[in-house]
């Protein structure tokens, strides 16, 4: 599988019948040069190097793989071992994508950035950037994540940014995607479009993969030098699926390293309140790729939850669908209840208060590692903080603050 | 010979240009969608547009997103959407086309959807995210049927893509008037004129404009040099603004003002 896997997207995006670009005409010229460009720059010397420096002196690069000793014991299994994308700065790994784009965007001489925002924590990032480089930005966050994520959206503000209420349909993160390619569409000779995951039309599921493939590159020269060898297992949250695919990818090609993807089952799989796109959902187009997609029988996009905002999303990345079909990694879920159980569990066994987000990825590990043998090792990419969720897990336990 | 062939030859014999007009289907009902297709027609709508509603139009703006999710509300389905046609076909023999994104058309299952389309009474389709690229399998399904594929070309659109999708493409071309999503526009861009004249002379196919076409003055303007102009947005805002019983009355009146700017000249 290994030649095959490294030439994957073909020249049109497709990772087998996923992926591709199904967009209006308006933004295909604008994909082309995006196209180009990452082309020109993705291995030029000048290029890398600045992304190394940025990656380094401001994302705060290499994050440690810590071996959680205490939750190891606790759970009493394989060995665990925490990717901490918590410790990046704006506290999550979505900072390792922007600070790719906005270097692009600077060599495409686009003086205007958009974005779109689930948790708010690409928001925050994609404002970071957008202040450390004089540029100017707008981020798309549905009125219900405002609510939940009341927090950084003062971030963002704080930041320089201007974040736009997204009233239309579920008013969570795929509305405010459709509104941000709708603005590129309007705007597209002076804006960027910064996608925060592996989703979208070519060439983003293979640039945000790439950029994001430091989480994996690191991973595996860390877990090396620690134990010898490479991991037996790797375990990532997947809402979009950028921390999980940029933790698996560079892993591809080692077949004894088994992935697993853990998606939000909300309030249950046997519900309609979840987002579990690869475990529930069947092939469709959302958001310009082909990929896995809830979606009711007539082709309509389905309504989604989960507890977390940041997986709250009826698509996935194109590249999990062909990981999943190929059985490259699997793909389990966890709840609500799960999650929070997990969130509590690594703050008081570690001292680190993880985001529900990652959560989900502890909450299947929780489940998991005991099955192991003591000889095993886990690597669980934590990719972000839980500051941003204290509110929502104060209010799910009914806690008042 | 296909209908939208068929009404732009007979069209250019009385030296006239098309007036294209959308609607949603299903909005606010199918039965209402019926009877306002026969108004639109009987008031001098040369070809209709249906809109196949989806729940994430994301190249419409705030006027159609909300009649589509008024259509979703009220239980439109893509088959719900085939019968209207073959209803609607009993009394009015205007070109249809259906336009909408390619994820119902997938679903529904691409050869079955054209020969259902097909059978039904419709002539044509559009589907606003498909660019060339990925349009293969579907060409070769609609084309099977008869059917026409209709692209749209934009003010982005480089010659080398005006030639290749000129090339794909039959019914006629969609020209988007400027960048952005659908909505009604105070004026029409000066560069429109440009753009047509370019895919002019890529292709031997009839070329409608459309994109924020809202007033009888701009169907004039861009009737000036394409072949049709296509009025949506401001069609669906009187079905949003008024009762469904003076909805009719009032949608054709627009239409008759419409129309008077693709007269003979």
């Amino acid at each position: 599988m290994s030649e095959k896997q490294t030439t994957l997207p073909d020249e049109l995006g497709h990772f087998g019948q996923y992926g591709g670009r199904y967009v209006p005409e308006i933004l295909i010229p604008a994909l082309d040069e995006l196209i180009e460009t990452y082309n020109r720059y993705k291995d030029d010397n000048d290029f890398v190097l600045e992304l190394d420096y940025y990656f380094k002196e401001y994302v705060g690069r290499p994050t440690p793989l810590y071996f959680a000793e205490r939750l190891t014991k606790t759970l009493g299994g394989a060995k665990i071992y925490l990717k901490r994308e918590d410790l990046c700065h704006t506290g999550a790994h979505k900072l390792n994508n922007v600070m790719g784009q906005i270097l692009l965007a600077r060599r495409m001489g686009k003086p205007r950035i958009i974005a779109e925002t689930g948790a708010g924590q690409h928001g925050v990032a994609t404002a970071t950037a957008c202040a450390l480089f004089g540029l100017k930005c707008h981020v798309y966050m549905g009125v219900e994540d405002m609510e939940r994520q009341a927090l950084n959206v003062f971030r963002m503000r704080l930041l320089g940014a201007e974040v736009i209420p997204v009233t239309s349909g579920t008013q969570t993160l795929k509305d405010a995607t459709s509104e941000a390619i709708r603005d590129w569409v309007t705007n597209v000779a002076d804006t960027h479009y910064i996608i925060g995951s592996v989703v979208g039309p070519h060439p983003y599921p293979m640039m945000v993969r790439d950029f994001q493939s430091v989480i994996g590159r690191e991973t595996r020269e860390q877990h090396l030098q620690k134990e010898g060898r490479l991991p037996d297992y790797l375990m990532a949250c997947v809402g979009g699926g950028s921390n999980a695919m940029g933790m698996f990818y560079p892993f591809a090609k080692d077949e004894s390293v088994k992935m697993i993807g853990i998606e939000a089952a909300g309030e249950g799989v046997d519900t309609d309140r979840h987002c579990s796109t690869l475990s529930l959902g069947s092939p469709g187009v959302l958001h310009g790729s082909m990929s896995y997609l809830l979606q009711n029988e007539d082709g309509q996009v389905q309504l989604t939850h989960s507890i977390s905002a940041g997986l709250d999303y009826p698509g996935v990345g194109p590249e999990h669908s062909y990981f999943k079909d190929s059985g490259r990694a699997t793909y389990v879920n966890v709840t609500d209840i799960e999650a929070l159980d997990a969130f509590q569990l690594l703050s008081q066994t570690e001292g680190i208060i993880p985001a529900l987000e990652s959560s989900h990825a502890l909450a299947y590990a929780k489940k998991f590692v005991p099955t192991l043998g003591k000889n095993e090792t886990v690597v669980v990419c934590l990719s972000g903080r839980g500051d941003k969720d204290v509110h929502t897990v104060a209010k799910a336990l009914e806690v008042s603050l | 010979m296909n209908r939208i062939d068929a009404k732009f030859a007979d069209l250019k014999a009385r030296d006239e240009k098309a007036l294209v007009c959308f609607l949603t289907c299903g909005d606010p009902d199918f039965i209402t969608t019926q009877d306002l297709v026969n108004e639109v027609v009987r008031s001098g709508a040369d070809i209709i547009e249906l809109g196949v509603p989806f729940s994430d139009p994301l190249a419409d703006g705030p006027t159609i997103q909300a009649s589509s999710f008024r259509a979703l509300q009220a239980g439109a389905t893509v088959k719900g959407v085939l019968s209207t046609v073959k209803s609607i076909r009993k009394t009015c023999d205007a070109p249809i086309v259906l336009m909408t994104y390619f994820n119902p058309i997938q679903k529904y299952g691409l050869e079955r959807f054209a020969g259902d389309a097909a059978e039904a009474g419709a002539d044509g389709v559009i589907l606003t995210d498909l660019p060339v690229e990925e349009a293969g399998e579907w060409k070769s399904a609609a084309d099977a049927t008869g059917l026409a594929t209709i692209f749209l070309l934009a003010p982005t659109s480089t010659k080398d893509r005006i030639a290749v999708t000129a090339n794909m493409a039959s019914g006629f071309i969609y020209c988007v008037s400027r960048t952005g999503v659908t909505g009604a526009k105070d004026q029409v861009p000066a560069d429109v004129r440009a753009l047509v004249e370019t895919i002019k002379g890529a292709t031997d196919l009839p070329v409608a404009v459309g994109f924020g076409i809202s007033k009888p003055e701009h169907v004039a303007q861009v009737t000036e040099f394409a072949d049709g102009a296509v009025v949506g947005s401001a069609l669906v805002s009187i079905i949003a603004e008024h009762a469904a019983g003076d909805t009719i009355a009032l949608t054709g009146e627009f239409v008759k003002k419409l129309k008077k700017g693709t007269g003979s000249r």
